[in-house]
């Protein structure tokens, strides 16, 4: 199922009651969320991501714009009618339930015709419990779970009522690191086995990268780009899209172009550039720098971390904002001189981008 | 210096069991002042008329146990209908209580809507009265409806307590928001949440409320004695009193000693059974108050 | 805007049996005890009254039953508060020193809470009492001891007050045992470590950690034992009957019960004030406390 967001719009209003002005937690969103895909709403906490999700699940009702599942409009419905599945950031287990009776809760809300009998329940509990692989803790409450048993209890839940959408909010936050991995592949298997389209929300970029098919940054209740991970990794369409994507995180220069050249200090690290004179950001990634003797940026060094299948080059550039060392990645085979103090690199034009100096959006992309 | 160190170490262990031998005394001498009274009743409620009267200096063993006085409790004087008044209305009441409170402690917790924040304030500010100072119009409030001497007389002014509202509440507010709203996301409505979520959630609290209620039914004594002069309504503190004063011919002590332990042993073999329960639930309820 | 309408109405309608209750059986009655304490010779039958005035507080300060029972009232409150915390904080101290048998001693301990304190009242009478027949339990261990037998349930004032503030101390011990017991083991084991590595006494262990740790919950006990003894009244029956004037033993509260209903009852008017006098000094004296306990209260020990 293909889901659309119009000019959706969320405004609370202000938690401080003597300021009447009103907290926009999502802004003017449209959307399309293609049928069948996983999709990672990323973005740092408080951006509004989750109310995002709230909206599109219908526990919040929007203050503006409207919610299509497929031709369907649902934004006036409540939650229960409209076929959604949503797992929470604490799994919400119910604590005095057991897994198949926590399973089981969804199903015993249906009505009407849609009511189900024992025994369908029960095969309903345990297909989902069989797709998420906790046939055999059936009995056992949460509190005698490990987080990611529960998160899969979380799982089977949303999925056993065949929603049409499946939501999750931060499903991994609470797993410790290496079951986050274990995780969010099973996470990426259950949905290509069931096909259900599936958004799910993290503040953890790579996370989101790993297993999504599309995902969707957002800052301050604006969308700012949506794409597939490795296009939107690749081309960032403004400054803030570009730090939030990459660890280690994209290292960002106050420059100016000149004649066509790209200049970091009295650096020139690249010729070509089309734009106009002009003071621009400059941001490499980390993997952008090449080691050489005679190459274009002069740093000081002041760090070299070995990490095995790469070195880490800690360095100090004047013109560097925002974090305090510049770090280039480079293979570990790499030879390097470090008695001089100085590094000396050059840049992979690929891995160059250019940001207007105040709206931060992206001017060159050099590809 | 390998000898004085012994030496040291022997005293200090010596000082120790002397620390130890005062504590387990001084704790034996509480022990027996606190157990002295229930002592004293089993074993005074088991001689005969006679035999008490006829010791000057109480023996501390009955030499000839007799089960009469328990008899005598049950034919010479009403005690079974203090027994059953007393259960129903302690039943009565705290289910009654239950819904009351659950409701409201449901609504401040959980529920949104104009005015709770002013309410409840108006909430808090009763916890401060005295039951003392409102004892006195519900008396003439329960005698202008007639119901001197009904159960709904002695029930009515005992169902709600904000301080059990209070207790619950905060309760309630400590079950994640996330889990309303999943239930929310599955289409629960919210009377189910409440009844099929919350309530089991809440179990410990609920249950240390019914100890603590139970307990205060099966002791109240004034208001009961207030608005019942018909001893078809006694409770077991008014009938105790009643007892005190004209049962048995006033110096049947043997038989009042009965008549005490039957009304004393249903809260003790309670407290004996769920004693962890009960104490850790009066050291929770009483500390919040 | 419909739909918070909506969750308004759901509001109240849960609030609803509450309200209802505590309207009728705490609110309205507030109000109707301050009117009661102000109209002067109202009658029950007729639920007439002649004035507004003061006249109630007037006659029940006059009154010399009143008297004694503001004396006995205080001498209870003065004798017991301090008694019972000294007492329960000595036993709830001994049993966070001891490991074997310790679950016994607090059962044991906690067990007059969960007793119809009438019902061990008149155990205690009979403990206490002198009879034709027999001089009691406790005279018989007076006069083994060597002493002057005494009656304590009939006989002088001084006598009948002992026993009430025995019997009352004992009542009220558990609860004090128990929230001391739960504060005690509430202190973090490394202070007491610490304190042990420095070569601090038991004694001054106890007076300089311990104590001061444990200061918020003991103000708390004193503040309560004292709104508690205040209200003192059914253990006095369970001692000496209900008719406490008779036997010099009345409270406050038996006062305003006997104003109210019983042999000299009728009178709700001075029932109210009385009441009232009760609410004001109890008020007064817990402002009091709570006033000193913020200026010692220094450390945060309890939860």
């Amino acid at each position: 199922m293909k889901v659309v967001l119009e000019h959706l719009t969320k405004r609370f209003p202000n938690r401080n009651k003597k300021i009447h002005t009103e907290v926009v937690a999502v802004s003017d969103f449209n959307v399309e969320i293609p049928d069948g895909q996983l999709v990672g709403l990323l973005g740092p906490s408080g951006c509004g991501k989750s109310t995002a999700l709230n909206l599109i699940c219908g526990l919040e009702t929007p203050t503006e714009g409207k919610i299509y599942f497929d031709a369907d409009d649902v934004t006036e419905l409540p939650p229960e009618k409209r076929g959604v599945g949503m797992v929470f950031q604490n799994y919400a287990l119910y604590p005095h339930l057991t897994v198949r009776k926590n399973i089981m809760f969804p199903l015993q809300n249906f009505k009407g015709e849609d009511k189900l009998t024992k025994e369908q329940m029960n095969e309903r509990v345990m297909e989902a419990a069989r797709l998420v692989q906790i046939e055999e803790l059936m009995d056992r409450k949460p509190s005698e779970m490990s987080g990611g048993q529960q998160q899969r209890v979380a799982i089977a839940r949303a999925l056993v009522k065949m929603p049409r959408l499946l939501l999750l909010d931060e499903p991994l936050s609470n797993l410790d690191a290496r079951l986050r991995l274990q995780t969010r592949e099973e996470i990426r298997r259950i949905q290509k086995e069931t096909h259900i389209t599936t958004v799910f929300v993290t503040h953890d970029q790579e996370e989101a990268m790993s297993i999504s098919d599309f995902i969707i940054v957002m800052k301050d209740g604006v969308l700012n780009q949506m794409g597939k991970p490795q296009d939107v990794y690749d081309h960032p369409v403004n400054l803030f899209v570009a730090k939030f994507l990459g660890t280690p995180p994209i290292n960002v220069f106050a420059g100016m172009v000149l004649d066509g050249g790209v200049y970091i200090g009295s650096d020139c690290i690249y010729r070509g550039s089309k734009l106009k004179d002009q003071e621009v950001w400059i941001g490499i990634r980390p993997e952008g720098f090449i080691l050489k003797k005679d190459g274009a940026l002069t740093c000081d060094l002041k760090a070299v971390e070995v990490m095995g299948r790469d070195t880490s080059i800690v360095c100090e550039n004047e013109a560097l904002t925002g974090q305090p060392t510049v770090r280039a990645i480079i293979p570990a085979e790499t030879p390097l001189e470090t008695k001089s103090g100085k590094v000396r690199f050059d840049i992979k034009p690929s891995k160059l981008y250019l940001f207007d100096k105040q709206t931060e959006e992206v001017l060159e992309d050099i590809r | 210096m390998m000898a004085e160190e012994k030496k040291n170490k022997g005293a200090g262990r010596g000082k120790e069991r002397a620390g130890a031998i005062a504590r387990y005394t001084l704790l034996s001498i509480w022990a027996l002042i606190v157990l002295f009274p229930f002592y004293w009743m089993v074993l005074t409620s088991f001689k005969s008329y006679a035999s008490y009267n006829s010791e000057y200096v109480p023996r501390f063993v009955a030499t000839d146990p007799t089960v009469q006085n328990y008899k005598s409790a049950f034919t010479e004087v009403p005690l079974a209908r203090y027994f059953t008044n007393t259960f129903l209305f302690t039943i009565i009441t705290t289910a009654l209580m239950h819904v009351v409170i659950i409701l409201a402690a449901y609504a401040f917790s959980r529920l949104k809507f104009r005015g709770k924040n002013a309410v409840f304030a108006l909430f808090l500010s009763l916890m401060m009265i005295p039951n003392e100072l409102v004892v006195i119009t519900n008396y003439v409030t329960i005698t202008n409806w007639n119901m001197r001497n009904t159960f709904l007389g002695l029930i009515l002014p005992s169902v709600t307590s904000v301080f059990y509202i209070y207790l619950l509440k905060e309760n309630f507010e400590q079950i994640p928001e996330e889990l309303y709203k999943a239930a929310k996301v599955d289409g629960t409505s919210d009377l189910k949440y409440l009844l099929k979520v919350m309530i089991p959630i809440s179990q410990p609290t609920i249950i240390t409320i019914t100890i603590l209620k139970v307990i205060e039914c099966w002791n109240s004594y004034v208001w009961p004695r207030l608005i019942t002069d018909d001893k078809n309504h006694y409770l077991v503190s008014n009938g105790i009193q009643e007892i005190r004063e004209s049962g048995f011919g006033r110096d049947n002590v043997p038989a009042m000693m009965a008549a005490v332990v039957v009304i004393s042993l249903p809260l003790i073999i309670l407290f004996l059974i769920f004693r962890k329960k009960i104490m850790a639930g009066v050291s929770r309820g009483g500390l919040k108050g | 805007m419909k739909k918070s309408l909506k969750e308004t109405g759901k509001g109240w309608l849960y609030l609803l049996p509450a309200l209802l209750f505590l309207g009728i059986f705490m609110v309205y009655p507030l109000i109707d005890v301050l009117v009661y304490s102000f109209e002067e010779s109202y009658n029950f039958a007729s639920q007439s009254y002649t004035g507004v005035g003061l006249y109630n507080y007037k006659y029940v300060l006059r009154d010399p039953y009143f008297i004694q029972a503001l004396k006995n009232t205080f001498i209870i409150v003065i004798i017991t508060v301090p008694v019972s915390t000294t007492l329960s904080l000595l036993v709830a101290y001994l049993l966070s020193r001891i490991t074997k048998l310790k679950e016994l001693f607090q059962t044991v301990s906690f067990l007059p809470y969960v007793t119809n304190t009438l019902a061990v009242g008149l155990v205690f009478m009979i403990l206490f009492k002198k009879t034709p027949y027999s001089d009691g339990m406790i005279n018989i261990l007076i006069r083994f001891f060597g002493g002057e037998s005494v009656d304590f349930i009939d006989g002088p004032y001084w006598a009948k007050m002992m026993v009430m503030c025995i019997y009352t101390v004992w009542v009220v011990m558990p609860f004090k045992i128990l929230i001391l017991t739960s504060a005690l083991a509430s202190v973090n084991e490394t202070y007491y470590k610490a304190a042990r590595v420095d070569g601090t006494s038991s004694f001054r262990i106890f007076t300089r950690i311990t104590l001061p740790m444990i200061s918020p919950m003991i103000f708390y006990l004193v503040i309560t034992g004292f709104i508690g003894a205040f209200k003192a009244y059914s253990d006095e029956v369970a001692l000496f009957g209900t008719d406490l004037n008779k036997a010099g033993m009345n409270t406050i509260v038996g006062y305003v019960y006997d104003m109210l209903y019983g042999d000299s009852g009728g009178y709700p008017s001075y029932a109210a004030a009385a009441a009232l006098i009760l609410f004001m000094i109890v008020f007064t004296i817990t402002i009091f406390n709570l006033l000193i306990s913020n200026k010692k209260v220094s450390i945060g020990g309890g939860k």
